[in-house]
């Protein structure tokens, strides 16, 4: 089972706390590989947050055929950041890691964001193939103020190799996921968090209506929709499914990965929406067991779980900061100021939404879609 | 032994010598095993058996017999009644085994001849084999070689069959792509905007196995009966929304106006049979019926229409269909207004649809073909289409050559895969629901064949033999066994509108066991999906759960080999 933690605050902090408190769950777990998701940059970022930040790990032709690309389509360099990588033994260290801050091309810098993000998704769509067949080139995420870092290994271990204890990189949200691998290979593209457009999930456990659920979002049309190296990244593409593209608002996304049953849904206001959009998409409905921890590109954090509630989870915090994670030890260590009994942990109706700026916690129930 | 009359070739009394133009049992399908030392010459066997295939006879034996103190052998010569089996094809014995079931002293029973040339021979008068049943292929079938071998284990906890709710129900009808709902939002809650003019289809919750259409006249009266009566008792009292189709011949008139309707989908055919009642009662029902179902073809007998004899049309057939008594009721091969699936289908679909309000479903049904992708992809093009069944070559049927049940007609797995992919590759898996016919449960396993066909991309299956032979006993099987159905003279009283035989069916007890087998393949469909970690919905094209042991099947149906 994957170790998940989230934190987020109105301060900007620093990764190590999402690594420790990672650290703390490790308890049985081999760790096979760490991703981090930074997102409302501060530090050298804060002055640069219009502007696309495309985060990924190059081969050294890579770069060329990096630099060649982004060229021909417009884009101008502003900056670059790079980890300071130290070398570690059981870390196979690769070229190029990277976080390259672009500047949109002419034609596009007063276009509306919807159109500037499908521009920037089709771009890392197009590194990403350009890359894929020889391993030449790795593209996470692309879109302002959005980092993302990932390489396989023991969590801890990569946080060192990627210098980041001795870095300043802050952030007000992060998400960290310590990788159990269990039935899929140790791949790059395998590893959470998920990005897709401002939207971001990571999860833990199996998903076993996966194959149905990839075909569904597929099929949409969605040049975005692909991947799918790992079973989790469904449910990052559910959620922009469901929000971006949809239209709907964000609790919907808990009625659509786990819709309630019609004894229940008689219970609620909107029943008669309910019914359809239960129908239309029942290929999207999971089984668990999985607890999804996400945000949403206005930094709204959240959890759900499946309708069974096979996998813990955990949030709490003081406002202005809090912590969403898959145990509760891992909390301890995050926030360890905060008052334990108001800690939540959400059950199988719940969907947890801690507010941008980590202003409140609010619980929706399902059952009451209040 | 040898007979006690003479056989005779000529008219004139020259004794015939060698046989030579009769056939020997050899040719036969099936060979009667009668012991003279257990038989007590009751005439039960040959009293009821549906071909006659059987007589009472009489032979001389030859005994050597010594009566008195001393060993004084002597031959003498008896006349002893015997039952004897015919070589004649048009009574050729089925292998029923009627004979076997209403012997007192299990003298008598037929054995399979594997060595027969039964088809060398069935074409007397130049007329082609016709009977029911499905197609002789008792081998196993591609349903029953798939294999479900992606068990959750440690990694994901399996559920549990016993303890976990499950939400075993599949949707009938029409289902609109979220991005086309009539929704609008109102303080952050979606509500149907009621001003929008989107039509939304209607749709139905039903259970994933339904009864395929088998008609009022093809059946029994206590045969549809009794299946009516499981259907009703499943849905109203064990919540089982199970299905029927009432096929091609009406509806009894009390069940058209009665509150039962609802678990009935209406079959329309070529033949058009007992729709003037069905149209008349329309003002009168108090129901609309679960969907109708317009039949375009058959996977027992691709291309063939429909036909039910002379000697099945009784009065209570002929007030159902609207049609006279004792003339043969033949549907043509095609709806006769067909002539384009773009207008002529869509009209139907449409006409259909509009009798009742458009509040139900209207679906097709086509026999399992090459084509079957290009029927699907015009449906998926109509917006009224509902869903679309497709009967694969293993369907049964009341009647048909056995040419067309043997040899035409595609095999159900790859052209359900096919076309669901297909969907797939236009996004409309979930709009157009696909249902899966023809051999499902050939060998019994109902719920393992229902669960393959599920994660091939099949919405739902029906089942038609299956439900004959599990809940009437039905004798036939791929070895041609009965299969007289077509005849009238069913010998379970299953298919024939004789009163003497079909009061041997009791129509409550058809009822039970329909009760008790879907209730068991609903335990049987937990104890697949559980261990496979789903269970709040259906696995619809959840093809990675499947493997099967052949390379080129695996390949063609897009799933893992496993050996
Ligand atoms: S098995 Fe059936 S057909 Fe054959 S003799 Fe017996 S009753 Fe007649
Ligand atoms: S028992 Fe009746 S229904 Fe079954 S094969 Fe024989 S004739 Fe047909």
């Amino acid at each position: 089972m994957c170790r998940l933690v989230a934190i987020t605050s109105n301060e900007y902090f620093s990764p190590v706390e999402n690594i420790l408190a990672l650290e703390t769950m490790k308890e049985g777990h081999d760790g096979s590989g760490l991703g981090l998701t930074l997102r409302d940059l501060g530090g050298e970022f804060e002055e640069l947050k219009g502007y696309p930040i495309l985060s990924g790990i190059c081969s050294k032709k890579g770069v060329q055929m990096l630099n060649e690309f982004m060229h021909k389509a417009g884009f101008t360099l502003k900056d670059i950041w790079t980890p300071k990588i130290k070398h570690l033994k059981g870390i196979m260290r690769r070229d190029y890691y990277f976080a390259r801050i672009y500047d949109y091309p002419e034609s596009y810098r007063n276009k509306s964001m919807h159109e500037k993000e499908d521009l920037l998704m089709n771009i890392r769509l197009s590194l990403r193939k350009i890359g894929e067949s020889d391993g030449s080139m790795f593209v996470f995420s692309f879109y302002p103020d959005v980092i993302t870092l990932k390489e396989v290994g023991d969590p801890l271990q990569v946080y060192e190799f990627f210098g980041l204890d001795k870095n300043t990189i802050k952030a007000k949200i992060i998400f960290a996921q310590g990788r159990q691998n269990t039935n899929y290979v140790i791949y790059l593209y395998a590893c959470h968090p998920f990005f897709i457009q401002g939207y971001c999930s990571m999860t833990n456990g199996e998903n076993t209506a996966f194959v149905p659920i990839r075909e569904f979002l597929m099929s949409r049309g969605f040049p975005g929709y692909l991947g799918y190296n790992s079973d989790s990244e469904v449910f990052t593409h559910t959620l922009h499914y469901t929000v971006r593209q949809l239209g709907l608002p964000l609790t919907y996304y808990k009625d659509v990965i786990t819709p309630l049953k019609a004894s229940e849904l008689e219970m609620r206001e909107d029943k008669e929406a309910l019914k359809l959009l239960k129908h239309s998409l029942r290929p999207l409905c999971i089984d668990g067991p999985n607890v999804v921890i996400g945000f949403t590109p206005e930094g709204t954090c959240f959890m759900v779980h499946d309708s069974k509630k096979l996998r813990p989870g955990v949030v709490g915090g003081v406002r202005g900061k809090y912590a969403l994670l898959s145990e509760e030890c891992g909390l301890d260590r995050a926030i360890p100021e905060r008052n334990k009994s108001e800690d939540i942990f959400p059950m199988k109706y719940d969907m947890v939404m801690v507010t941008p700026q980590a202003e409140e916690v609010r619980v929706w129930n399902q059952l009451q879609g209040t | 032994m040898e007979p006690a009359t003479r056989n005779v070739d000529y008219l004139i009394n020259v004794p015939r010598l060698d046989h030579n133009h009769q056939l020997s049992l050899r040719e036969f399908p099936y060979i009667i095993r009668w012991r003279d030392d257990r038989c007590k010459r009751c005439g039960s066997c040959t009293a009821v058996c549906p071909v006659k295939a059987i007589e009472p006879t009489v032979k001389i034996q030859r005994i050597v017999q010594s009566e008195g103190a001393l060993p004084t052998p002597v031959v003498v010569r008896k006349i002893v009644p015997i039952v004897e089996q015919v070589t004649d094809m048009d009574r050729y014995c089925t292998g029923c085994g009627a004979c076997t079931l209403v012997c007192p002293n299990e003298a008598i029973e037929p054995e399979y001849n594997p060595q027969n040339k039964f088809l060398h021979y069935k074409n007397k008068g130049g007329e082609g084999y016709k009977r029911g049943g499905r197609r002789n292929d008792p081998s196993i079938s591609t349903l029953d070689r798939l294999k479900f071998t992606r068990i959750s284990m440690l990694t994901d906890p399996a559920l549990d069959a016993g303890r976990h709710e499950f939400h075993v129900r599949t949707l009938l009808g029409r289902i609109l792509p979220p991005e086309d709902l009539p929704l609008k939002k109102s303080n952050g809650k979606l509500m149907v905007d009621k001003m929008s003019d989107t039509f939304i289809p209607p749709v139905r919750e039903i259970f994933p196995i339904m009864i395929g259409s088998m008609s009022v006249g093809a059946l029994s009266p206590p045969m549809w009966e009794g299946l009516a009566m499981g259907v009703s008792y499943l849905n109203e009292v064990e919540g089982l929304p199970v299905v029927m189709c009432t096929g091609e011949g009406g509806v009894p008139p009390r069940l058209l106006k009665s509150k039962y309707l609802k678990y009935f989908i209406i079959q329309i055919a070529s033949g058009y049979f007992g729709w003037d009642e069905i149209i008349h009662a329309l003002p009168y029902m108090r129901e609309d019926p679960a969907a109708i179902e317009i039949k375009y073809g058959q996977g027992a007998k691709p291309g063939d229409g429909g036909l039910l004899m002379a000697q099945k049309v009784l009065k209570l057939i002929a007030s159902i269909r609207g049609v006279p008594q004792f003339i043969d009721l033949a549907s043509p091969p095609t709806h006769q207004t067909k002539y384009s699936i773009e207008e002529a289908v869509a009209k139907m679909i449409q006409s259909m649809s509009m009798a009742w309000g458009f509040r139900v479903p209207v679906y097709p049904k086509i026999s399992g073909t090459k084509t079957a992708r290009a029927v699907l992809n015009n449906l998926a093009r109509n917006p009224y289409a509902s869903a679309l069944s497709i009967d694969g070559e293993d369907g049964g049927t009341g009647a048909a050559y056995n040419v067309s049940m043997d040899k035409m007609g595609h095999p159900i797995a790859s052209n359900i895969r096919e076309c669901y992919l297909d969907l797939v590759k236009q996004g409309k898996q979930n709009e157009l629901p696909l249902i899966a016919a023809g051999g499902i449960a050939k060998k019994g396993n109902l719920a393992a064949n229902t669960a393959a066909l599920i994660m091939l991309g099949a919405s739902a299956v029906s089942i038609g033999k299956y439900i004959m032979q599990a809940a009437a006993n039905c004798f036939g099987d791929e070895y041609n066994r009965c299969n007289l159905c077509n005849t009238g003279r069913c010998p379970r009283g299953i298919t024939t509108q004789d009163p003497k035989l079909y009061r041997r069916l009791d129509s409550d007890k058809v009822a039970e066991r329909v009760v008790e087998v879907f209730k068991s393949a609903n335990v049987e469909l937990k104890k697949i999906f559980a261990p496979m970690g789903r269970s709040t919905e259906l696995p619809i094209g959840m093809s990675d759960g499947l493997s099967i042991d052949d390379k080129a099947m695996a390949e063609r149906l897009e799933i893992s080999y496993a050996c």
